[in-house]
This record gives C-alpha cells, structure tokens and sequence, in this order.
C-alpha cells in the first residue's frame, strides 16, 4: 500500500512538474538564457524600422520588439534587430532564427495558418496606394493602364496588384524586385511608371527619393493591410507575451499612462490603473513574467499613442494622421482587451 | 613485419586481417553513417514541421499563384496560372538566358582567348585587361553596374530612341517589330530548316570527296544561297506574307512588338562578359598547350597563319579546352540565378522568392529547385562529354 501511495505521489508530482513546464514557454526560457531577444526587423522603413548612424534602431514595429524586452528584462535595449527582407522573413521566423517578427507583416489566413505562424495582434491600420511621378499628370490609379508598376516580391501588395488590375480589366506589366531598396531605385531610375506598397510605406519612401515634390501617392486605397507582430507556431504562452505586450502599449493609452507619468501612477487609487501597473493582482506571472510587466512597458517605451507621435505621426517626418490608428474611444480602431 | 611468410597461409588469414573484407566493413560503415545523418535531417525536418502545423508536401503545386510575371515565353497570368505554371515560366527565362549567355560567351572568349595571344602588342594588352578586370571583380557588382548602365542613361517611352527597322529603345527595354506570319509564311520558315540541314548535308559531301579526290568546293557560297537566298526566294515566291507590327506609344508604354525586357539584357550582358573572362583563358590555355612544332610543320608545309589555326592548332587545342569549357558553362548557368537582385524573373527569383514566400515550403521549393539545376548541370555536362569524347585523341 505504501509502495503504492508512493508510486502516485511520484506520478502526481511529475504531472504537476510537467503541467509546470508546459505554462512555461521554451522561447521565453531561451531568450532569457541568451538574455536577448532576437527580433525580426525590415531592411530599413522609415517610422517603421530603422537604425540611425549609431545603429539605434527606431520606429513602429521596432517598438513592440523594445516592449517585449522590456516586460522580459526591464530593459528596452536588450534586442537584437535582425534585418530580414520581404521574401525572407517567415522561413527566418520558422527556423527559429529570430523570437519574433516586426516588420510591417500583413495578416492574412494563409500565412496565420499553413505557414505555421501566429499573429499576435495589429500595430498598425494599413492600406495598399500607389506612387507616381507628378508630371504624369494623372489622379487615379485607374488611368494606369498599360503602365509599369515596380513591386517587392513576396508581398501581399504584389498579389493585391493583380487582382486589383484584373478586375478592373486593366493591363499592366510588373517588375518585381527581393528588396524594398532596389524596388525603390528602380522605380527613381524610371523602369516604372507607378511604385506599389503600403501607404504608410509609401510616405516614408517618398522622403528617400533625391526630390520628394516631383512624386505624388494617388487617392486610391485598395486593400486591406493589418501589420502586426508575428511569432511562430507552437508557443502559446510566448503569443501570450506577445500580444500583451501590444495590448498593454494601447490600453495605456486609454487610461492616459505616459513614459512621463508612469511612476506616479504606481501610487493611484484607480483599481484599473492598479491592475496595469500591477500594484493589485498577479497578471504577469502566468506568462512567465514579473506582475509590473506593463508598468515596465510604459516606462521604458511609452503608450501606443506617443510610439506612434514619434515614430510616424506630428513628432516625426512622415506627419501621418491618426486616422484608423486612433483609439476606438476616440473614433479609429485601436481597441484592446482590458487587464482583469 | 615481424611474421615470417612460413605463418601467412593465403585463405587462412583471420577474417578480421582480410584487407577485403575489412574494406568492406569501412564502406558499410561509412554508408550506415551518411544514410543515418540524411534519415536523422529529414525525419527531424518532417518532426518539426507538425509539430509547427506547417503545410507539407507537393499539393501546392496546383494552386492558384495570384501574382504577374512579366517576362514569360509560355502565356501565364495571375488569374488562371498556378504555383507549377510559374514554376515553368521562371525555369524558361533561366534556360533562355542560360543559352544565349553560352553561345554568346563562347564566341566572346574565343576572340578574346586568341587576342590575347596576338603578336599585335595593342590588341593583346586590351584583351589582357579585359580578362584581369572582368575576372576580379565580384559578378553581382558587374550585374548592378550593367543594370544602371543600361537602364539609367535611357529615356522614358515618350522619348523612345529611334532603331533602325523600326525599333525602339527606352528604359522599359527595346522594341523590335512582332512579325506576323499569313497565309504560305509557315513555307518560308520549311525553306530556312531545309537550307540548314541541306548545308550540312553538302558540307559533309564535300568533306568526303576532298578526302578522296583533293577537290574543294565553295561550301561557305552554297551555305549562304541555301539559308539566306533560299527563303528569300521563297518569301517573294508567296507573295511577301510577312507582316511587322510595329511598337507604338499607347499611354504610358509601348503597345505591339516584341519586348526585350532591360533586366534580361542587363543579366545576359553581365554574366555574357564575365563569363567569356574565364574562357578566354582556357582557350589561351588550349592553344598554348600546342607545341610550337605544329605550328612550325605546318607553316614548313606552306600553310598561311590563318588556315594554320583553323586546321592544325584549334582541333588539338579543343582537348585541353572542353573539360574546363563545361565547368564555365555550367557556372553561367548556376550564376543566372544572381538575376535576383536586379528583378530579372528567373527560376530563383520566382519560385524561391515569390512562391516559397506565398505557400511557405521552404523545403519543398529549394528541394524542386536544386533538383533542377543539377538536372540542368547534369545534362549539360552529358552533352559536353559527348563532344569531348568526338574530339578526343584516336590513338593509332
């Protein structure tokens, strides 16, 4: 009998131990044990991902990677940007050579699904426009029939291109190039009449020509582009840390948490605000984390609204609006799940 | 060596001392140790990819692709091709360009080859600089420079350069008339196969008769009447069905016409020139390798230099050439896979870029892939081991 009773308890504290091993997530132990997160960067998009001349890299999507090191670390530096091109990037993320990818990536089903990848939240309301030359003289994309229209291959924005120019009955001839720079020169070299991408991707590249005022996006907005951060399939408590990561920069926004206010709001009476920045409850550690994970978000980076001032809105070059990207309390479609 | 031979008795050695078998045990072992290492990827790989519920398999191959291609010598779109028909489309462009590179960079490394060693100091110091240039530095920098050089000093459409035989030439690429074939033009295209093989038939005629009566016939004369004049002759005969379309300005580009794209041109002027480089070489090699006593018996026996190179020097210099040759072939073929970076859509640009991207089979599509070029690589060398062994010495 004892032998027996013995036998169990074994059984039961293995079961516990691996029920415990199994909440633990392998990507956060591995970054942990390197003590750096490898993060899957773009080759260089203005307000989205790029390094200075320093190599201090800065922009949208570079900010939730500094989120996630920071609820990891307490520390924002602690990354290591991996520049990865468009047609790259997801056999990177499913080899495991980087954690987590942040580079203005499209959701869509196919990748979500058969490619083996999980996204773990929308950073950004995009949507596919076109740029031409001023003295073209045309205001719509549907006058570019018969046009050359330069593209980075393995995007959605090429596959976007020919529906949108197939059903529309328009011809068209492509050029398709692997990186966003050569698709860029190309387009300044004038192999093309039209250069296709994002439109926030538009404006950023539209800095980077030799004359920006000779160079127009056209009205037309034709798809649907939900960026996010991406990681693999497989860890769930890693999405976890993830995507609450993001929620915890947008819901900061709501409750008016700045980089500025962060401490004294560790001493508010708000129960929401106690909750965030875990003052009250234990919401970290079912990640693996510790319980001021958020505060240490906000702290280190700062709430979605002022990432997306300085990286791509008033405080930056770009000057783009809020528009979509605005607080669903405030009319656009950021909206995140609250922290209870 | 301490046994005598009174102790060996052949047959009787143990088995563990039999060289033979010993070597097969090695062989075995060997083999058990490379078929574990490629079972251990693969089931790893096949492990990994469930345990991601990553799709697998070949069942892409017949989905709809959803992107364009530009260049496509079979008609492809983004709205009935599929994954299997892009494939086809990119392996096209890279045999296209593979080709015309080989026979181009053929001709261009003999000339230069020969230049080299001319007594004319100029000609062979300009051949001397081509070679050490072309061959030092990087084939992806000379890609981009020839893809600047030929894209950036040309005009747009509206100011298209004027050709002769109403061509055009801007920066979406040259134009050349699409010639349309009516009724009896299919005849003029019998004419020009016939004249070819007739050429042949007649060279070979006359090669024979030299052997056995020392007569020459003008072959070069009845080679140019059969394959020029004939269908010319054949084309007035039809009454002129020929018909050009000529490029045109439509909108922004040209309309009508076959369009020769700049990315092609570019690719196939880098790898062409970079190519020729190394061939050069071998034929210097090839011609070096031939005594001067050749040369020298037959200038003894009256020939002129030209006929001399033709006759006695080249055919013995081809058999030090062609082993290297095949090698230079091949890494034009493998380097047209550099078209990548200038947008040139060949088979890797195509299908491991877009594609692999779109389904995420990375190891399926780089399987297919370097499934392909060893097939071409294979073939390649197959015919060229042909030709080689035509070439090679007949001992007597």
């Amino acid at each position: 009998m004892k032998q027996v009773i013995g036998a169990a308890l074994v059984a039961v504290t293995a079961a516990i131990c691996a029920g415990g091993a199994s909440a633990q997530s392998p990507t956060l132990a591995q970054v942990k044990s390197r003590s750096i997160l490898h993060c899957g960067s773009g080759t260089g998009l203005a307000g989205f991902g790029i390094p200075d001349q320093q190599g201090n890299w800065s922009g949208m999507d570079v900010d939730v990677c500094r989120a996630v090191a920071s609820a990891i670390f307490n520390d924002p530096t602690k990354v290591k940007f991996i520049p990865l091109s468009a047609k790259d990037r997801f056999t990177s993320l499913q080899s495991g050579e980087v954690d987590l990818l942040s580079r203005t990536t499209t959701w869509t089903i196919s990748r979500d699904t058969a490619l083996g990848l999980n996204f773990a939240g929308i950073n950004y309301y995009d949507g596919q426009g076109f740029m031409v030359r001023k003295k073209l003289g045309i205001d719509s994309v549907l006058k570019l029939a018969g046009a050359s229209i330069c593209t980075q291959q393995g995007t959605t924005t090429e596959l976007n291109l020919a529906d949108y120019f197939r059903s529309n009955k328009i011809k068209y001839e492509v050029v398709a190039f692997a990186s966003n720079q050569e698709t860029v020169k190309a387009y300044e070299a004038g192999r093309c009449d039209a250069f296709t991408t994002d439109a926030s991707g538009l404006y950023a590249e539209r800095l980077t020509l030799s004359n920006p005022e000779d160079h127009m996006v056209l009205p037309e907005i034709i798809s649907k582009e939900p960026l996010g951060p991406v990681v693999r399939h497989g860890d769930d408590v890693w999405l976890d840390i993830v995507k609450w990561s993001l929620f915890a920069m947008i819901n900061a926004e709501e409750l008016g948490i700045t980089k500025a206010n962060a401490d004294q709001m560790l001493k508010s009476d708000n129960p929401e605000i106690k909750r965030f920045v875990g003052t009250e409850g234990k919401f970290g550690e079912p990640m693996g984390l510790t319980n001021d994970w958020a505060y240490r978000i906000v702290k280190h980076v700062g709430n979605y609204g002022e990432s997306f001032e300085r990286n791509v809105g008033a405080g930056s070059l770009l000057k783009i609006a809020r528009g979509q990207n605005a607080l669903w309390s405030k009319g656009g479609l950021q909206y995140a799940p609250p922290i209870r | 060596m301490s046994t005598t031979s009174a102790e060996i008795k052949p047959g009787k050695a143990s088995l563990l001392y039999d060289p033979k078998i010993r070597g097969y045990v090695y062989q075995f072992l060997l083999l058990a140790v490379v078929g574990f290492l490629i079972w251990s990827a693969a089931s790893n790989a096949i492990e990994n990819l469930r345990a991601q519920k990553i799709a697998s398999g070949f069942g892409f191959w017949h989905n709809a692709s959803g992107f364009d291609i530009n260049q496509k010598l079979v008609p492809y779109d983004a709205s009935s091709g599929t994954y299997g028909r892009a494939f086809w489309v990119g392996l096209l462009n890279t045999l296209l360009v593979a080709s015309i590179g080989i026979v181009l960079s053929t001709f261009l490394g003999f000339f230069v080859g020969v230049a080299r060693l001319s007594s004319n100091w100029i000609v062979s110091k300009i051949a001397m600089i081509y070679v050490e240039v072309i061959r030092n530095v990087p084939l992806l920098l000379q890609l981009f420079f020839w893809y600047n050089a030929v894209l950036k000093p040309l005009p747009n459409p509206r100011q298209s350069i004027e050709l002769p035989a109403g061509a055009l030439l801007n920066n979406r690429g040259l134009y050349v008339p699409d010639p349309q074939f009516g009724p009896g033009g299919s005849l003029i295209i019998w004419a020009f196969l016939i004249g070819i093989v007739a050429t042949f038939v007649f060279r070979s005629w006359a090669r024979k008769q030299q052997a056995a009566t020392g007569r020459q016939y003008p072959t070069g004369w009845v080679g140019f009447g059969l394959i020029v004049i004939l269908p010319v002759l054949v084309y007035f005969a039809t009454g002129r069905p020929i018909t050009f379309v000529y490029p045109e300005l439509a909108g922004f580009n040209l309309r009508g016409g076959i369009q020769i794209f700049p990315e092609f041109v570019a690719l196939l002027i880098g790898l062409t020139t970079y190519t020729a480089g190394f061939i050069a070489e071998v034929v210097r090699a090839g011609i070096l390798a031939v005594s001067k006593g050749q040369t020298e018996a037959s200038h003894a026996l009256g020939l002129r230099p030209g006929p001399t190179l033709k006759l006695v020097v080249i055919p013995q210099a081809m058999r030090v050439i062609i082993p290297p040759l095949t090698s230079n072939y091949l890494n034009l073929t493998k380097n047209s896979s550099l078209a990548v970076a200038i947008g040139y859509p060949d088979l890797v640009q195509v299908f491991t870029g877009t594609v692999l991207n779109q389904t995420g089979q990375a190891v399926e599509v780089v399987a297919i892939t370097m499934a392909v070029y060893l097939t071409i690589s294979l073939v390649t060398s197959l015919f060229m081991n042909i030709y080689n062994k035509r070439m090679a010495l007949v001992e007597r």
